[in-house]
């Protein structure tokens, strides 16, 4: 299973330029139908499930409004046995 | 300190060192050069900022990125490089950090030449760069003057968060004279507090000069008019010359009000009752102690190295109460005495005139046709 | 054997101390704010932010002090690499950056980015190249490319006419004084990095004192172009590169030994 991830938009920061939605390799980002910004934007928002929680699109937003969080998976050798 | 036979350019620079300089920027131009050489021996001698900077443009820049971190700084250059400043001088102004200026005045407008003149009054005096702003001009009239002056000038522009400029001709530049240089201060170590040093541990400065918001920008044209105000009521500098019993004044500032002295000290020697006052703060510019003149003076001549920069304030000043007549020199030619006198004798003979333009006068005189 | 541990999640990407928290002018897309973002990022990383001091220029990005937590001076049009000269000969130890556009850079302001190189004078610059004068409505800027229509040249750039673009990385490259010139793209997440990496050498440069330091970044200006910002990206990837290719131009034996 791949790792989880989620992001979180800054709607003081979002101006819904898409770059984001179009970089997202998952494409599970949007613009919001219904949400609008106090500037007047469509926010970007997460649509659906399979955000891996790869960064990209914070790589590209202009804005830094994208803040992105992953599960994180600890690999340890347990000793079996003698 | 002992006197010592200092040459104009030098003991500005020397003087400038010894009150603390830590940055010169500059770029060459006659008759101000070796003002910009003396830095470029000493300043790196003393570990301390020196940059030969690519124009006057840069140079101005240069000076106006220090003056932001609160430096002592300053900039030296000659007409045509002073005009190529003065969109730094604008900025700097507006942005509220102190600097100094030394303008060592050539004949002009143009390229001209290299010879003494006091054509950059209007430039410096009554702006250049845009929009409204003032900044303070001191204008020595001997070597010794030149040194105080320019340390006063680095002690003002810290006061008042304001450009101070030292103005002088080129032969005050170039001609030796013996005069003694202050003790060397120690560069200072701190930097104040609105400086741009890096935000260790405290908020972030910012020193910029746009408001995009017009009633804050208005706001900020008031806070340097206040500014200007305050200034002009603490730092007017002048000085009287047998004015004690004077009954016709003679105004002139710097080399101009050197060689008039020569003139009113013979026309005192053939019983004319003339004085001489001799602006040393062209700006703020001692208005109402020209104006008090009024009282007992019967005329007055104004003395120039241009065409009459100085004449229009000291008729401001003067205010149609009393004649004013003029006397200038152009192009780099400077005033004999003997030139000057004649004029003090044509004032004590009764013949100011109210009639039509000072300028309008000389022109006439010297020319003698309409 | 080994044991997979799924721990609760954890912050990857979070927006840099260095800048501060309000939006900025920029119009949606525009890419000023990705060179803003990386440049915060490394300042963050190098824990450079109480020892820096900006010079912005006169362009869009005039109000970029508004954005950076960190000390800031506003030069005239052209003149910050001669004010960052006079801040950094006043504090050596601080790092003093200019950013600035190809208007403000290439064109009004080429003597003094000349001079500041020659003079190795140790101070970065993020020459952001647009194509057109973003701040004015989009008029032709000294690296308009051939038959780029502007509002200045509106029948697209005529080299007959109005010449050739200025390629800057290249010119300045030329000159002994400059320790690290090289041009990056912001228009992709890969050279995005890549343009952050090179942003963090040109400080590392300038922090170990080995001279001046340039990164040009190949930028977007969607509104003057008359495209979204994606469409935009595109244009600069087919139109800007060939023209402008991202590349190192000039990495002084000093540099190329650095580890960054
Ligand atoms: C001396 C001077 N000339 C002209 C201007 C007007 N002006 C402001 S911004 C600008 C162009 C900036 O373009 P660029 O450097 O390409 O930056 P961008 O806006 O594209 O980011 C001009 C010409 C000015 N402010 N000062
Ligand atoms: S890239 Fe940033 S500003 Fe643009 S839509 Fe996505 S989150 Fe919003
Ligand atoms: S973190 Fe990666 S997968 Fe998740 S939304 Fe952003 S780009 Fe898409
Ligand atoms: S005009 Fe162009 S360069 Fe300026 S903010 Fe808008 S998109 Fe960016």
């Amino acid at each position: 299973m791949p790792v989880q991830g989620r992001v979180v938009i800054s709607e003081l920061y979002c101006k819904g330029c898409e770059l984001c939605v179009g970089a997202c390799p998952q494409e599970v980002l949007r613009l919001s139908t219904e949400r609008i910004t106090s500037k007047g934007y469509h926010p970007a928002e997460l649509a659906g499930e399979g955000c891996t929680g790869c960064g990209i699109c914070a790589v590209v937003c202009p804005e830094a409004a994208i803040t992105v969080y992953r599960q994180v998976i600890r690999r340890s050798t347990a000793a079996v046995g003698a | 300190m002992a006197r010592e036979l200092l040459k104009g350019n030098e003991a500005i620079a020397e003087a400038a060192i010894r009150a603390g300089l830590q940055a010169y920027f500059g770029y060459p131009i006659t008759p101000q050069t070796e003002l910009l050489e003396w830095m470029a021996h000493r300043m790196p001698e003393l570990g301390r900022a020196f940059v030969q900077a690519e124009s006057e443009l840069g140079a101005i820049n240069m000076v106006y990125g220090a003056a932001c971190t609160g430096a002592r700084v300053m900039t030296s250059s000659s007409s045509p490089g002073i005009s190529l400043m003065m969109e730094g001088l604008s900025y700097i102004a507006a942005t509220e950090v102190p600097a100094v200026l030394v303008d060592v005045m050539r004949g002009g407008p143009g390229l001209g030449n290299i010879a003494p003149a006091q054509s950059d009054y209007n430039q410096m005096v009554h702006g250049g760069g845009h929009g409204d702003y003032h900044t303070i001009v001191l204008a020595p009239a001997t070597i010794q003057e030149a040194i105080d002056l320019t340390v006063l000038a680095f002690d003002l522009a810290e006061k008042y968060r304001s450009i101070a400029v030292v103005l002088l001709d080129g032969s005050l530049g170039q001609m030796m004279e013996p005069a003694e240089l202050p003790p060397m201060r120690p560069v200072r170590q701190t930097f104040p507090a609105w400086a741009a040093t890096g935000a260790a541990g405290r908020e972030r400065n910012v020193l910029t000069s746009i408001y995009l918001d017009p009633p804050k920008e208005e706001e900020a044209n008031l806070r340097l008019l206040r500014r200007w105000q305050e200034i002009q009521a603490n730092e007017v500098r002048f000085r009287e010359y047998f004015m004690e019993d004077a009954r016709f004044v003679v105004v002139g500032f710097g080399s101009a009000g050197r060689v008039a002295l020569s003139a009113v000290r013979q026309a005192r020697a053939e019983g004319i009752p003339v004085g001489l006052l001799r602006p040393i703060s062209l700006s703020p510019f001692p208005t109402r102690q020209i104006a008090a003149l009024c009282e007992r003076a019967e005329a007055f001549l104004v003395v120039e190295m241009n065409a009459g920069q100085m004449l229009e304030d000291v008729r401001l000043a003067v205010n149609g109460k009393r004649p004013v007549e003029f006397y200038g020199r152009m192009g780099g030619v400077m005033p004999f005495p003997d030139e000057i006198l004649g004029e003090i004798r044509r004032l004590a003979a009764g013949e100011a005139s109210f009639e039509g333009h000072p300028r309008d006068r000389w022109l006439q005189r010297l020319t003698g046709s309409n | 054997m080994v044991v997979e541990q799924i721990v609760p999640e954890e912050i990857v990407y979070q927006r840099p101390r260095s800048l501060v928290e309000c939006a900025t002018h920029y119009c949606p897309g525009c890419t000023h704010g990705v060179a803003h973002r990386i440049i915060a990022e490394v300042i963050d990383e190098m824990g450079l932010r109480e020892h820096t001091i900006g010079v912005a220029s006169v362009g869009c990005s005039v109000f970029a002090y508004n954005y950076f937590d960190f000390d800031w001076v506003q030069a005239p049009h052209g003149r910050a690499p001669a004010m960052a000269t006079g801040v950094k000969r006043v504090l050596p130890d601080r790092m003093v950056i200019t950013y600035q556009g190809d208007g403000d850079m290439a064109s009004i302001g080429m003597t003094e980015v000349v001079h500041a190189a020659a003079r190795g004078e140790n101070i970065t610059v993020f020459f952001i190249n647009n194509a057109n004068y973003g701040m004015t409505g989009g008029q032709m800027a000294p690296t308009t490319l051939p038959g780029q229509k502007t509002t200045s040249s509106p029948h697209g750039r005529d080299v007959e006419l109005a010449g050739y673009p200025i390629r800057a990385s290249e010119l300045l490259a030329t000159l002994e004084g400059a320790a690290y010139v090289v041009r990056r793209s912001l228009h992709d997440p890969k050279n995005i990095r890549l343009a952050k990496k090179a942003v963090r050498t040109a400080l590392e440069v300038q922090r170990q004192g080995l001279g001046f330091s340039m990164v040009e970044m190949l930028s977007i200006c969607p509104t003057n172009w008359g495209m979204s910002p994606n469409q935009a990206l595109q244009w600069l990837a087919e139109k800007m590169i060939p023209y402008y290719p991202v590349g190192d131009y000039r990495v002084s034996p000093s540099v190329a030994q650095l580890k960054v």
